[in-house]
């Protein structure tokens, strides 16, 4: 493994959404949403046995071909994320693997009642793993808060941001203490176990791009991530927005601050690349993010402000239009996919990393329908073809929010 | 007709509510359905020929302000009981429609000396398995006429769908549309059932419940939960959907009057 020589290398996490694999060739036109209300009868419990044990198989291969982190998230009612409780995904990695992150993007704090329950599960992990958590806090998408859990919109990002306080109290004060909240009332906090990590587990808050998230995220010096599905091009405003509010807080430009998530697909070609993973880069597009438009944003998930800004779902009928016309070359040039030969992706990704001024990178190896051996091969290609020839890219910063158990 | 508007500020200007009033007799308070805009309509005009009208517009809607500062339904019955005390309003008839007939209830059920007589014009507030109301808080604008007007192609129904051509003009058309949308889902989300079942036997007015008969927002099977549940009330179709006090002003206004007369 290359290293950089000078400031330490950067961070590369290989990222799991654990999608069934099994919808319908029609899927699209014939059901309305892949989340929310997809409908039980297009799942099989016996097949998703063995979807868990795969994709837990391919995270395990990461950690053996070199990867930094392992991500796992959380989605509710969801046919292409079959993981409503990622801390049981993280549980059982902890046994299985010794040196990776275990990166956890994440619990979405409103969700838990009390919000208790996240700061000792996440200790759970920090401690059965030696240390190696990330917490993620995302606020929740609006399809799995307001719709599939039923959060009323207009109290989501308060409940959000008293749980937050929660925890952390939880983490950090030295004693048993009451908390009087809004939302949660706890007389007797008092969690064990406390995390290994002191003060506490780094923490990463996975976003969508709203104004009051990059401040927020900002200001309490935390890592910002964030999740696109449509790539390095289209992130790139997104990211700048963030990196603006870095610049107003008057904080320092290092790019361990923030986290991205691509979708890369390597081969041995650039042909070879089309005819290894067209169908199932396609599956995902068409399939697993046919979100109906209804439920691609509860009214009052967005704040004003960052309505007015102008800021869209990344889901819903325009998102679905702008998708519905693409093909492998589309894909390609909008840069929803980095995919091609070792050289190009490299080429790419370089280009992504830096203009993003991202120094935890998350890639999306596995996506969509993709089975098991063309994962293997996709990841086992970019961990000796591509991630030794980016890992340098941001000499002499210091990466603060890294788990103190991890091996990097 | 245009009304006059006024604007009332509550618990030290956390809550503002902006009142349309209009017309001269007997005291009627209007509470509008988020899926109006604006809180002024032909209804309304010809109430005010025999009622002194007043049009509260809810929280976030049209000028009126302070979602954020009002925790539920019963924070925002408060909020009315002590607006009716700003206005000087003892006690008046209390007319609503869909959220606003929730409202209107709740204060007759939570403050039974408010209300003089009761109107409730296809109201939200109970829930039945069997029969759920559309999500409208839901729907994309596309999907919406067809399941709050009778006729969606009519003349009253275009006037409310069409939204501005001019960019700017449509996209903050779509925000405010977007912001009262919100406002009611801090109320009701994500099932309109808050309590107001255990409360209905504490109503003493007399209560005309109005349904249109082809309402597809809110299944005319609930106009008779609510008849059951409230002690002596009367039920009346009206023709025209959810929407039926805009789509029938005039046999609405006929009969609202002759119940109230």
């Amino acid at each position: 493994m290359i290293r950089a020589t000078d400031g330490e290398p950067m961070k590369i996490c290989f990222f799991h959404l654990m999608p069934y694999r099994f919808l319908p060739d029609d899927f699209e036109t014939r059901y309305r949403s892949v989340w929310v209300d997809v409908p039980h009868s297009l799942y099989d419990p016996e097949k998703t046995r063995g979807l868990y044990h795969e994709y837990l198989d391919e995270l395990e291969f990461a950690e053996q071909c070199g990867f930094d982190g392992l991500c796992v998230n959380e989605h509710h009612n969801n046919a292409y994320g079959l993981m409503p409780s990622p801390n049981l995904m993280a549980a059982t990695l902890t046994r299985r693997t010794s040196r990776a992150a275990i990166v956890v993007l994440g619990n979405s704090l409103a969700a838990y009642n009390p919000p208790l329950r996240v700061a000792e599960e996440f200790s759970m992990l920090d401690v059965l793993s030696g240390g190696r958590l990330v917490a993620g806090f995302p606020v929740g998408t609006s399809m799995d808060m307001n719709f599939a859990y039923g959060i009323n919109p207009a109290t989501l990002r308060g409940r959000y941001y008293e749980a937050h306080d929660l925890v952390m109290q939880a983490w950090t004060r030295p004693e048993m203490f009451s908390f009087n909240g809004t939302y949660t009332q706890v007389r007797y906090a008092n969690i064990w176990p406390q995390p290994l990590q002191k003060p506490h587990p780094p923490v990463w808050i996975p976003g969508g791009g709203s104004l009051e998230t990059w401040e927020w995220t900002a200001k309490r010096d935390y890592v910002y991530c964030y999740l696109s599905y449509y790539g390095y091009k289209r992130g790139k405003a997104t990211m700048d927005g963030f990196w603006d509010a870095i610049g107003k807080l008057g904080a320092d430009d290092n790019p361990y601050r923030a986290g991205f998530l691509q979708l890369v697909c390597v081969s041995e070609t650039d042909a070879q690349a089309e005819r290894d993973y067209f169908e199932h880069v396609h599956y995902f597009y068409q399939k697993c993010l046919n979100v109906w438009e209804g439920f691609a944003e509860a009214p009052g998930y967005r704040t004003l402000k960052t309505l007015q800004a102008g800021m869209r779902p990344q889901l819903g009928a325009q998102a679905s239009k702008t998708r519905q016309a693409l093909d492998w070359k589309k894909y390609l040039d909008q840069g929803y996919v980095i995919a091609g030969s070792p050289a190009t992706v490299r080429d790419q990704l370089t280009d992504c990393i830096k203009s993003l001024r991202v120094g935890h990178l998350l890639v999306l190896l596995q996506i969509g329908s993709m089975a098991k051996d063309l994962t293997l091969k996709n990841t086992q290609l970019f961990a000796s073809e591509v991630m030794p020839h980016v890992r340098g890219l941001w000499p002499g910063y210091k990466d603060r929010w890294w788990p103190s158990g991890a091996q990097a | 007709m245009t009304p006059g508007a006024c604007a009332v500020e509550l618990r030290g200007g956390a809550v503002r509510f902006r009142v349309l009033t209009a017309g001269t007799g007997a005291p009627l308070v209007y509470f509008h359905s988020f899926y109006e805009r604006g809180g002024w309509s032909p209804l309304l005009d010809r109430l005010a020929a025999r009622f002194t009208v007043y049009a509260p517009l809810h929280p976030g809607v049209a000028g009126s302000t302070g979602v954020e500062a009002l925790d539920d339904v019963v924070d925002l019955t408060l909020a009315y009981d002590e607006l009716l005390s700003s206005l000087g309003l003892a006690r008046a008839h209390l007319l609503g429609h869909f959220f606003g007939a929730m409202v209107a209830a709740e204060i007759a059920a939570v403050f039974p000396a408010r209300a003089e007589r009761l109107v409730l014009a296809s109201p939200l507030g109970l829930w039945r398995d069997d029969a759920p109301q559309a999500d409208i808080l839901t729907l994309p604008a596309e999907d919406l006429p067809a399941v709050l007007w009778h006729d969606p192609a009519s003349e009253t129904a275009r006037r409310w769908i069409d939204l501005p051509e001019d960019e700017a003009a449509n996209v903050a058309a779509q925000i405010e549309s977007t912001q009262r949308r919100a406002a009611m889902a801090k109320f009701v989300w994500p099932i309109p059932d808050k309590g107001l079942r255990k409360r209905l036997h504490r109503i003493g007015a007399p209560t005309l419940i109005l349904w249109g008969e082809e309402d597809r927002t809110n299944p005319v099977v609930y106009g008779e939960e609510w008849q059951r549940r409230i002690k002596g009330a009367a039920l009346k179709l009206l023709p025209g959907g959810h929407m039926m006090l805009h789509e029938s002003p005039q046999p609405a206004a006929r009969a609202i009057t002759e119940f109230l007369s």
